[in-house]
């Protein structure tokens, strides 16, 4: 294919080079482990901080926790709609941290400095595991979601308006689970090359502006993802008259 | 190594699937779990316990807003009454006032015409009787001169 021809340090970046860590039959990418749990660990210890005295009048850190569950409540709320949106608010909040924490680390924190014998730390997210990962957790969740809400009624979706739709309905059932994928890899991915390759290539201010960008971007994917991933559920749930 | 190798049997490679996502998807359930008790949980109880508590309050304000406003009406239409009423009370006092000043004005004109007649008839009576006796007198002169007068001749 076609980056047979490239060779693989392009850039003095690694494209495609995995830490593998061997456990009996199975092979692990070790780098996206090692970078989510140092990136979760931090956003639990973060958010045990600033939960550990919860007041009525919020302070420092509680403030800012609060205003980041509003802003969950409100996005799986219009998405997901009054009735059920409190069942499914904790994993649209928790998509969102994950995702979010994810981009920001992989683009903030410095972690070519940590040497790698193989492959290097980066964002979990540019790993099309984590993406397909989180994107099957989101079908699961839809197809949970529309189940236990509406029963076997929930089939009805897939015939709604005619039943031309049939098939493009179940289409979409594989699509969503791969936009979604693919969507968070390649934008992540793509800003991680992007940055590297100006690195390389002029070492000084240039990349900065792009390095911006990434943040920007980064936090828009997780919104995206989140947004989207609620509105499936949403779409699940919602009762047709 | 292959960089590209969608599925492939070599290792390596952007799309190069293996268990790292199933792992990863534990990781996220397990996480969701994590964060609802540690994050999700405690700050919705904080944050609705609050809204619950302002909702309460403002409500709690609205009534009492629309309670005093009634009393404020209430009052009004207190105040309303009592102002009328004591501007009647005035009003009728004036009224009682001026019948009272009109029947003593009339009373006292009545007396004063009354003994201004008196003095008038009383004044007539006498110029009438000064008048008879001035005539008497006249005639008892005229007589006495006459008579003197004849007498004399």
């Amino acid at each position: 294919m076609f980056f047979n021809s490239l060779p693989t340090n392009f850039a003095a970046l690694e494209v495609g080079q995995h830490l593998y860590w061997q456990i009996g039959n199975i092979r692990l990418h070790g780098q996206v482990f090692l970078t989510s749990w140092i990136l979760l660990g931090a956003l639990l210890v973060f958010i045990s901080l600033g939960t550990k005295k919860m007041e009525n009048d919020p302070k420092g850190l509680q403030n800012l926790l609060e205003f980041l569950w509003d802003y969950i409540r409100d996005l799986a709320r219009t998405q997901i709609g009054e009735k059920v949106y409190r069942d499914w608010m904790p994993f649209i909040g928790t998509l969102f941290l994950f995702v979010f924490v994810s981009n920001w680390g992989g683009a903030l924190i410095p972690w070519r400095l940590i040497k790698l014998p193989s492959g290097e730390l980066g964002a979990p997210t540019a790993d099309i595991n984590t993406t397909i990962a989180l994107a099957l957790l989101v079908s699961l969740s839809y197809f949970y979601a529309g189940l236990s809400n509406k029963g076997w009624r929930y089939f009805e979706y897939y015939v709604h308006p005619t039943p031309i739709m049939l098939p493009f309905k179940i289409l979409e059932d594989f699509t969503k689970p791969l936009s979604l994928s693919f969507r968070l890899f390649g934008n992540i991915l793509a800003d991680e090359l992007v940055v590297g390759v100006l690195v390389f290539l002029v070492p000084l201010v240039l990349p900065i502006p792009v390095m911006f960008l990434g943040l920007f971007t980064s936090a828009i994917q997780a919104l995206i993802f989140a947004t989207l991933a609620a509105y499936y559920i949403g779409e699940a749930v919602e009762e047709h008259h | 190594m292959l960089a590209f190798d969608f599925f492939g049997a070599t290792e390596g490679g952007l799309f190069d699937i293996n268990a790292t996502l199933p792992l990863m998807a534990i990781q996220v359930v397990a996480l969701t779990y994590i964060l609802n008790s540690l994050f999700f949980k405690p700050v919705g109880k904080v944050v609705e316990k609050r809204e619950k508590f302002v909702s309460n309050n403002l409500m709690e304000a609205k009534n009492k807003l629309s309670e005093v406003k009634k009393l404020e009406a209430d009052l009004l239409s207190q105040l309303q009454s009592a102002r009328s009423e004591a501007q009647k009370i005035v009003s009728e006092a004036e009224n009682e006032s001026d019948k009272l000043y009109k029947e003593a004005l009339e009373l006292a004109n009545n007396e004063a015409n009354a003994s201004k007649e008196k003095a008038r008839l009383e004044i007539e009576n006498q110029t009438s009787l000064a008048r008879e006796q001035l005539f008497k007198q006249a005639d008892d002169l005229s007589e006495l001169i006459v008579n003197r007068l004849i007498l004399e001749k």
